[in-house]
């Protein structure tokens, strides 16, 4: 869809640009002592600042102003030494002052941008703070129900140049911006929960002819909207153009349920917002020094992780991918390694199996399913040192999923230790030959694929507790002396 | 004696040392109110319960050996823009009947922390908008001096409740000029502070890069007293000065201080009683050691217009909250949410109001925005740079505070114009947000009337304590301040 034949076969060039919202993950409000918290009862989160009463005046939550100089730095942006909040002003009901403090003439950082795995680079604008609206309830009976909650949370604003040439490649750019932004710490990035918002932008052009005219798409409250939306505007603006009308204009509101776009405003009916400088709130200072350190503090972005997991720990770039899903899998995969001393292993059991068990069950961490990096790796430890084979390690796995037991109790309640008895295990097989007289023909006669006959009946009758590379060598050795 | 003949540390001394009850100034301050407020007009509200209530509790506190504040048992009352608690600041305008905040504002509490007992709520024009208090939608108040007359504006009520004995201390605002020209006009003291040296949290906002909360008082010592009180750092406000309070002066004398006299200040539009009363005090200032410096602000007449612009952008921004969705009479007009917010700031505001919501948004709507808004910005900081160059020779500027003698009501209301040039000598230390003071000059005769006419002296930023201590020396030596209306008597 994005890729260049795509463009060949349609003959037409997409160009989108994104507007990100992203609510900092501060316990408070930009501008009051408010609690930030989702879901709390409707309007129960206020001041008098948050109702827009008279004479309350904004105070800036200087830990809003370090997550987001933050993420400037994680995507590296340029950060204005003096930003400016400013007055946006428009009348709704869930805008308490009739305006929105923001950022305009200076944001808070410029430039910086994100690589794809293409090796693109997308450059973004520039990021902004900003303070976030209450909401409107409009489906509650005849009155529409204003909710505060809301007003006041802090926000950025990531703006991106009109750099993405398709569906695939916005979503690719989104995928890389949430992780960056979890990844530093900087915000939940639920796009559910609202704490990460997108708006797109998307115009369509010939080769070498100058850029058409803009469409803004709203409303994209997931990934998947963002790249279904994409796609149905590329298709509706291209038969406009290909009809020989023109594109106007226009913000557009994507509607999940009827899978299209229709406009929401033209431009003729865009507000005049009338930014000015907040006289309430001094110009944002950012000295070097706090530059300097917020820099230094800055965790580890999972582009740099992936790098050194495959690098360091030998990991495929599929793993390090997988793990790096999210901060929380991350981490818990570097401790488990350190732990265990056996990174791979570690990332063999969350790639597959933990993270099995996590999209089985509907959940986001290791965490969630009661697992932790100890036992994770002592889990590991006894695969290693021959008490476990990989089966009865995985009963251990499930077991531990449901269970406060340690891996050693469990492996010492289910019986799972491996027998290591040859004595035992040479009598299984003798069992198993006897029984299975075709099979030990054709196996005697060099078929490998009649060994795994016999490896099974004694496996089973082991209780799976025998290891498979001891039964195999057992039962060569046996078919050997039976021939001489 | 009668509370009335007291200053506010005189009253304050009386209590703490248990020579007066606060009940009895509180009894005795209801009391002139019952009698004098019917022919003054300037409360919208006297709160007669909860100052009794409140005299009781800390003559109960003095009793129980409480250290009593700088300000124990002085009455006081609060321009119509100050928040309390459960109290109605309705800012005078319709919008805001019966609005009863949920807060109470900085320098509110600062009062109440040092022992002071609000006793009223004063008219206003509304959102501070005027310079007769004739804009209120509830009540227009009288020049104690002539009651034909406009006590000025906006803060016509605290300065008219001073005046007439009511109170020995007010809080207004001041935005333009709105403490000092209502103070000149009613004979008494009026402040406005260096800009950030007062909170401005709970002062419901007009022109937010130009309000200060200033008090008004019959003598400057008072005001001292007050900004002593009121001023340090206020974390709830972010454009407040991080700077201690503002301590009294130790000045004792006038010798040898640098007086300017603006030229530009002098002009065509100043009245010739007003300025010849000014002249005089200019002479007495000379006769107690200053030195007369002529000094020249040349941008002084872009003050007006370049205020005009400013002040009106605020203030369209400040009022965009009012749109009957969260408080206020709501008028539901047609039934949408548009309809709603229309009709409701239609029938809300009055028409200065809305004339200032429409410059201001004109000016910084989009095309225009540069022109004006940015244009007046550059004139706010040749002003400001202008100031700065002055006082580089002297340490302050004085000045007629008003360009004329108070009006009578009715006079300037068709004329918004003239009524803005009002405070043609007052907008420029607001823009530069410098220490202003007006203090009383001496009085003019207009016909049967004797009326006020103040002397305004500017200071450099931070100043004010200089500013309040040069004003204090010169009350001392003409004791213009001690002179009373008729109506203060009765």
């Amino acid at each position: 869809m994005s890729s260049p034949s795509a463009s060949a076969a349609t003959g037409w060039n997409t160009v989108i640009g994104l507007e990100v919202h992203c609510q900092l993950a501060t316990r408070t409000k930009l501008f009051c002592a408010c609690a930030a918290e989702f879901g709390a009862p409707p309007n129960t989160r206020v001041c008098p600042l948050c109702l827009g009463a008279p004479g309350a005046l904004p105070v800036l939550n200087q830990g809003a102003v370090a997550l987001a100089l933050r993420a400037a730095l994680a995507l590296g942006c340029t950060p204005d030494p003096a930003s400016r909040f400013e007055r946006k002003h428009y009348f709704y009901c869930d805008l308490p002052k009739g305006y929105q403090i923001s950022q305009f003439a200076r944001p808070l950082a410029r430039g910086g941008g994100l690589e794809l795995a293409s090796g693109k680079f997308v450059r973004l604008q520039r990021i902004h703070m900003e303070e976030d609206a209450g909401k409107a309830i409009h489906d509650r009976g005849a009155h529409t129900l204003v909710d505060l909650n809301r007003a006041g949370v802090p926000l950025i604003e990531i703006v991106s140049e009109a750099d993405l040439s398709g569906a695939e490649e916005a979503h690719e750019y989104l995928t890389r911006l949430k992780e960056t932004l979890q990844f530093a710490g900087v915000s939940e990035c639920d796009m559910e929960r609202g704490s990460l918002r997108c708006d797109v932008n998307v115009s369509l052009h010939r080769p070498g002819t100058p850029w058409g005219t803009r469409a803004e798409l709203k409303n994209l409250n997931s990934f998947k909207n963002v790249v279904a939306a994409i796609e149905h505007e590329r298709a509706r603006q291209r038969v406009e153009l290909e009809a020989g009308r023109r594109v106007r204009q226009e913000t557009r509101l994507w509607d999940p349920e009827r899978a299209e776009t229709r406009t929401l405003r033209s431009k003729e009916n865009e507000q005049d917002y009338r930014y000015f400088p907040d006289p309430d709130l001094p110009p944002l200072v950012l000295d070097a020094a706090t530059i300097a350190r917020v820099r230094a503090e800055l965790p580890e972005l999972p582009a740099a992780r992936r790098a050194r997991w495959q690098r360091d720990f030998g990991l495929t770039p599929y793993d390090a991918g997988v793990l790096s899903a999210s901060r929380a899998l991350a981490d818990f995969f570097e401790e488990s390694a350190r732990l265990s001393q056996r990174p791979k292993e570690a990332a063999n059991w969350l790639a597959n199996d933990v993270a099995a068990a996590l999209a089985a069950a509907r959940l986001d961490t290791p965490a969630d399913l009661h697992l932790t990096p100890a036992r994770l790796a002592q889990l590991i430890a006894l695969v290693a040192d021959g008490t476990l084979h990989i089966g009865g390690a995985r009963s251990v796995l499930k077991a531990l999923f449901t269970r406060a037991a340690t891996p050693a109790e469990l492996v010492a309640e289910l019986g799972l230790a491996q027998v290591r008895d040859t004595a035992a295990i040479d009598d299984w097989c003798r069992v198993a030959i006897a029984a299975n007289a075709r099979a030990a023909a054709d196996a005697r006669a060099g078929e490998l694929k009649a060994l795994g006959a016999l490896i099974g009946p004694v496996m089973k009758a082991s209780g799976g507790r025998a290891n498979p590379a001891a039964v195999r060598e057992a039962l060569l050795r046996l078919l050997r002396e039976e021939r001489a | 004696m009668s509370s009335a003949e007291l200053d506010a540390s005189a009253m304050r001394g009386a209590h703490a040392r248990g020579e007066r009850s606060v009940r009895l100034t509180i009894e005795d301050t209801l009391a002139r109110i019952a009698r004098i407020e019917p022919t003054l007009g300037a409360l919208s509200a006297v709160l007669a319960d909860s100052a009794r209530t409140r005299a009781d509790e800390l003559d109960a506190a003095r009793a129980n050996g409480f250290e009593p504040g700088a300000l124990f048992g002085v009455p006081v009352v609060l321009k119509a823009n100050l928040c309390q608690t459960g109290v109605e600041t309705n800012c005078g305008s319709r919008v805001l009947a019966g609005w009863r905040p949920p807060y109470t504002a900085t320098v509110v509490e600062r009062l109440l922390a040092a022992g002071a007992v609000p006793v009223a709520v004063a008219h206003m024009d509304e959102f501070a908008m005027g310079s007769s208090g004739e804009n209120s939608a509830f009540g227009r108040a009288r020049n104690p001096w002539d009651l034909a007359r406009t006590p000025g504006g906006s803060s016509s009520g605290p300065a008219a409740a001073v005046a007439a004995g009511l109170v020995p201390l007010a809080l207004g605002s001041d935005t333009g000029g709105s403490v000092r020209q209502p103070a000149a006009l009613c004979g008494i003291a009026g402040f406005k502070p260096s800009y950030g040296r007062l909170s401005r949290h709970g002062l419901v906002a007009f022109g937010s890069s130009l309000d200060q909360v200033g008090p008004l008082a019959r003598s400057v010592r008072d005001v001292e007293l007050a900004l002593e009180v009121l001023s340090g750092f206020d974390e709830r406000d972010s454009t407040s000065l991080r700077a201690a309070p503002v301590a009294r002066s130790a000045r004792t004398s006038l010798a040898g201080l640098r007086v300017g006299v603006p030229q530009e200040y002098f002009g065509a539009g100043l009245d010739a009683r007003v300025r010849a009363t000014i002249e005089t005090a200019l002479g007495e200032l000379e006769a107690l050691g200053a030195r007369r410096v002529p000094v020249s602000l040349p941008s002084t007449a872009l003050a007006i217009p370049c205020y005009y612009v400013l002040a009106t952008a605020e203030a369209a921004s400040n009022l965009a909250r009012f749109d009957g969705v969260r408080y206020g009479p709501r008028v539901d007009g047609d039934g949408s949410l548009e309809g709603m917010q229309a009709a409701t700031r239609g029938a809300g505001f009055g028409a200065e109001v809305k004339r200032r919501i429409l410059l201001g948004t004109f000016v910084l709507s989009h095309g225009y925005a540069e022109a004006w808004y940015g244009k007046a910005l550059a004139v706010r900081a040749r002003l400001r740079a202008e100031f700065e160059a002055a006082f580089a020779a002297v340490e302050l500027i004085v000045s007629p505070t008003a360009p004329t003698l108070a009006f009578r009501l009715g006079e300037k209301s068709a004329d918004p114009l003239s009524m803005y040039l009002s405070d043609a000598l007052t907008v420029p230390a607001s823009l530069a947000g410098l220490p202003a003071l007006s203090v009383p000059a001496g009085f003019a005769r207009d016909g049967a009337s004797e009326l006020a006419v103040g002397l305004q002296l500017v200071g450099p930023f931070g100043a004010d304590a200089e500013v309040l201590a040069a004003g204090r020396l010169f009350e001392g030596a003409t004791r213009h301040h001690q002179r009373r209306p008729a109506l203060a008597a009765s």
